[in-house]
């Protein structure tokens, strides 16, 4: 029987909200250029994350799939990482492109802006949806055939119209509580759609890896090839599917821990294995059966030991927030500013909301949340006085439309 | 134990943390002998023996005056005449010889000594007995002069005591860090337990809306409430409050300011307040007491603590306690054990001033502000802080012994 592996690789880097204050609603419209040594400083941060994961991992995937015919992978690139990458590391992105060139990489759909707009405006979700089909087109000559929402954010609704809109596939977490008796190891299809497939994170074995690789208090560590591929072996199912960020190899876990030797022999050692395969996400709804039907009622995300939303939406703060973001939808998208909209899309990034979440202050949990900010208080602070400047503008706009609608009243 | 002050006749948070640790080290099991400079009944306190040094009243201007480190102008205790009991040198000359009676009496286990008032006591209580000596510091010469330099006598008599110590305690790593630094003190022998909050200290209390009727009623016209309840000194770095107040008010103009205490600040506060225009909305209170003190936390929508250099600060956790939210400046310890609250450096009045306004803008961020502090420092208890103590208490002795 064949054994296989889907590799799913997520690229982000957000343009994070720089120490912005009320003394600067009105002064300057620049909410993430700031040039000190801070974590808040995005260029630094590309750089940095660039040094250690991003140039090491690429020149290791094309490697790989030099060497292994049989290698194939799915990347996820956010329409910030694009961005980012064409101003501060263009042959960084010219080295993806070379990945995207070999026919065996295919990269995933997603909102351009790493937003969750499908959870507050479906139109916006949708104009974010088609800019970062475009952008893709563009930079990779590629169009998207699957698609996954930020945060692996996932429900009924959102294969329907993933379904509805073309796609052959959708990802979202494997996770016990929906899954029930069911594994993550086949493919599905998702209640009340027609020809898409569903795919389910195998969470345990990813975050093996994503998680757990360098943590020397676990039991299985340190984690060799050989184990872990004989956990792969066991598997029960039709494939793994292995999500995880992009930045887990050199980033999440530093060179140091072994992270791209172990990927480097995983890879190898399983092509080199007789009925062993990899799929692309297209690829295994293409070739695979679906097993039996699944639903998802409840959005059920990536993140936490909840796997829902609260991590961005869950406190006051992260409401508030997000109420007055999409509230002034209509009247950004009316003006017509491009530098305005990118703003006010730019504020949408699912990392804004995750840098205010406040649970892990209980739990005590710090190393759960990255932020580069030091209090989610702080991050707030700076969040809301860019809105408040977003604002601003729109009035300005307004009364100029009412001027000019006065204007030709008069005439 | 020696220290210098006890509630009701405190000057300062001195004798509040004297007072709990005291209290929750005898339910660990320790016998305490209390020395204080003054003499007092203390009817309430039955978990320990209260010695008092001299028949000076409780509410002596001398014991009063005990934070007054920068009238000190004599070193030598020799050339002080003990006598006359009318200078702080003298009361502490002759609380050291009592001191000395009374370990002839009583071998201590471990000798405890709180802040420079007792240190030299403390360092002569442990060449008499060969007992361990363990420096308790509350405050530094350096917290207490803000950011000016400070008596070089009261610098003198604290380094000479750290160094004869065989342990040290500092409430705060902000406080370990000065003791470092300034007194070149090895890291190793200063341990870091901050203090806590007697949640059961406050009870039962209800709060008195007529006492300050006039915030109540600004309250309900959308004001918001801002309130420091402090020494008016150079170390709580007031006139920068004022100034990010001001800054505040640029962009938000219903702003409260209640300044409660007194000091030798107060003249020039309210002078600047008055040449930055905002003098109608800073109020000054004066010294407050009991029930007018704790109104003064319960109006207080939000709490800063704006101090230059602040070991610890406890009234961040009684305003925490009663529901405000709290802005505390980096250089105060008690941030150290909080996450649910803003930080700003003491100077930055930009920052201050920005953190007011987000809170004055945003019902959601002085609501989680609130709750979060509210749901954590309760956490802190003098049952572990007197844990810390006993551990420490074992080794030195253990130290001493081999």
């Amino acid at each position: 029987m064949t054994k296989g592996i889907a590799l799913y690789l997520h690229v982000h880097q957000p343009y994070r909200v720089r120490p912005y204050s009320v003394f600067d609603i009105g002064n300057t419209h620049d909410y993430f250029g700031v040039k000190d040594d801070s974590k808040l400083n995005n260029e630094k941060m590309f750089y940095k994350v660039a040094e250690k994961s991003y140039w090491p991992m690429v020149s290791l995937l094309q490697s790989l799939l030099e060497r292994n015919p049989g290698f194939k992978l799915s990347l996820s690139i956010s329409g910030d990482f694009i961005d980012q990458a064409e101003e501060w590391a263009s042959d960084l992105l010219e080295a993806f492109k070379r990945l995207v060139a070999t026919g065996r990489v295919e990269i995933v759909g997603e909102t351009y802006y790493h937003s969750l707009a499908f959870f507050y405006n479906r139109q916006e979700f949708e104009a974010q949806v088609a800019l970062h089909r475009k952008r893709i087109q563009e930079v990779f000559d590629y169009t998207p055939t699957a698609f996954r929402n930020t945060e692996l954010a996932y429900n009924d609704d959102l294969a329907k119209w993933a379904d509805h809109t073309g796609y052959h596939a959708v990802l979202a977490e494997g996770w016990d509580k929906v899954l029930d008796w069911r594994s993550p190891n086949y493919v599905y299809k998702p209640t009340g759609t027609e020809n898409i497939k569903l795919l389910t994170k195998n969470y345990k074995l990813s975050d093996d890896i994503a998680f757990r690789f360098s943590d020397q208090a676990w039991n299985e560590w340190p984690l060799s090839t050989g184990k872990y591929v004989d956990w792969l072996e066991s598997a029960d199912g039709q494939l793994v599917n292995l999500f995880m960020d992009f930045e887990t190899f050199g980033e999440h876990q530093w060179a140091e821990t072994g992270i791209f030797s172990f990927i480097e022999n995983l890879v190898d050692t399983w092509s080199n294995r007789e009925n062993h395969v990899f799929y692309t996400v297209t690829g295994a709804a293409a070739e695979l059966e679906a097993s039996g039907e699944l639903s998802m009622p409840d959005t059920v995300t990536w993140a936490d030991s909840e796997r829902d939303l609260s991590a961005w939406n869950g406190n006051a703060m992260q409401k508030e927030a997000l109420k007055y973001l999409y509230d002034l939808q209509n009247d950004v998208l009316r003006s017509f500013d491009d530098d305005l909209i990118r703003d006010w899309r730019l504020l949408q990034s699912s990392d804004h909301f995750y840098y205010m979440a406040t649970k892990w202050l209980r739990d005590g949990d710090v190393h759960t949340y990255f932020s580069p900010y030091d209090s989610p208080y702080d991050s707030f602070i700076s969040y809301m006085n860019a809105i408040r400047d977003v604002r601003l503008r729109v009035m300005a706009h307004n009364k100029g439309l009412l001027s000019t609608q006065n204007h030709s009243e008069a005439e | 134990m020696l220290g210098w002050e006890l509630p009701p006749y405190n000057s300062g948070g001195l004798g509040v943390a004297c007072y709990h640790m005291s209290k929750a080290l005898a339910v660990q099991g320790a016998t305490i002998d209390f020395v204080l400079p003054y003499k007092a009944s203390h009817a309430d306190i039955d978990f320990m023996t209260i010695h008092g040094a001299s028949s000076l009243p409780p509410e002596s201007k001398v014991h009063l005056g005990s934070y007054d480190s920068e009238y000190v102008t004599e070193l030598d205790l020799d050339n002080v005449d003990a006598g006359s009991l009318n200078t702080m040198r003298a009361v502490q000359k002759h609380y050291i010889k009592f001191v000395e009676k009374l370990v002839k009496k009583v071998q201590p286990d471990v000798i405890h000594a709180h802040d420079w008032l007792t240190m030299e006591a403390g360092v002569r209580a442990k060449a008499l007995t060969g007992a361990p000596l363990v420096v308790h510091v509350h405050a530094t010469e350096f917290d207490r002069s803000g950011e000016r330099y400070g008596n070089p006598i009261v610098h003198e008599i604290e380094q000479q005591a750290l160094l004869m110590a065989d342990r040290i305690i500092a409430v705060s790593n902000i406080t370990k860090a000065i003791i470092v630094k300034e007194y070149g003190i090895p890291e190793q022998n200063v341990e870091v337990v901050h203090n806590a909050l007697d949640v059961d200290s406050f009870a039962p209390y209800t709060y008195d809306t007529r006492n300050y009727e006039y915030f109540e009623a600004l309250k309900r016209e959308g004001y918001l409430v801002v309130a420091l309840i402090t020494r008016f000194t150079v170390q709580k770095g007031l006139t920068h409050f004022v100034r990010a107040a001001a800054k505040a008010c640029e962009k938000y103009d219903k702003f409260v300011f209640i300044l409660a205490g007194d000091g030798e600040q107060r003249d020039e506060l309210i002078s600047l307040a008055a040449s930055l225009g905002i003098a109608d909305k800073v109020y000054f209170t004066g010294f407050v007491r009991g029930k007018q003190w704790r109104d003064v936390y319960t109006i207080a929508d939000v709490f800063v603590m704006s101090s230059v250099s602040e070991p610890f600060g406890l009234t961040a956790l009684e305003a925490a306690h009663h529901n405000s939210a709290l802005i505390i400046s980096k250089q105060s310890g008690v941030g150290e054990v909080l996450n649910n609250i803003l930080r700003y450096d003491y100077w930055d009045t930009d920052r201050l001033a920005d953190q007011l306004a987000a809170i004055a803008l945003s019902p959601s961020l002085a609501t989680m502000l609130k709750q979060g502090v509210h749901d954590e420092y309760a956490n802190l208890s003098w049952k572990d802080v007197a844990q810390k103590c006993i551990s420490l208490y074992s080794r030195v002795h253990e130290g001493i012994a081999a």
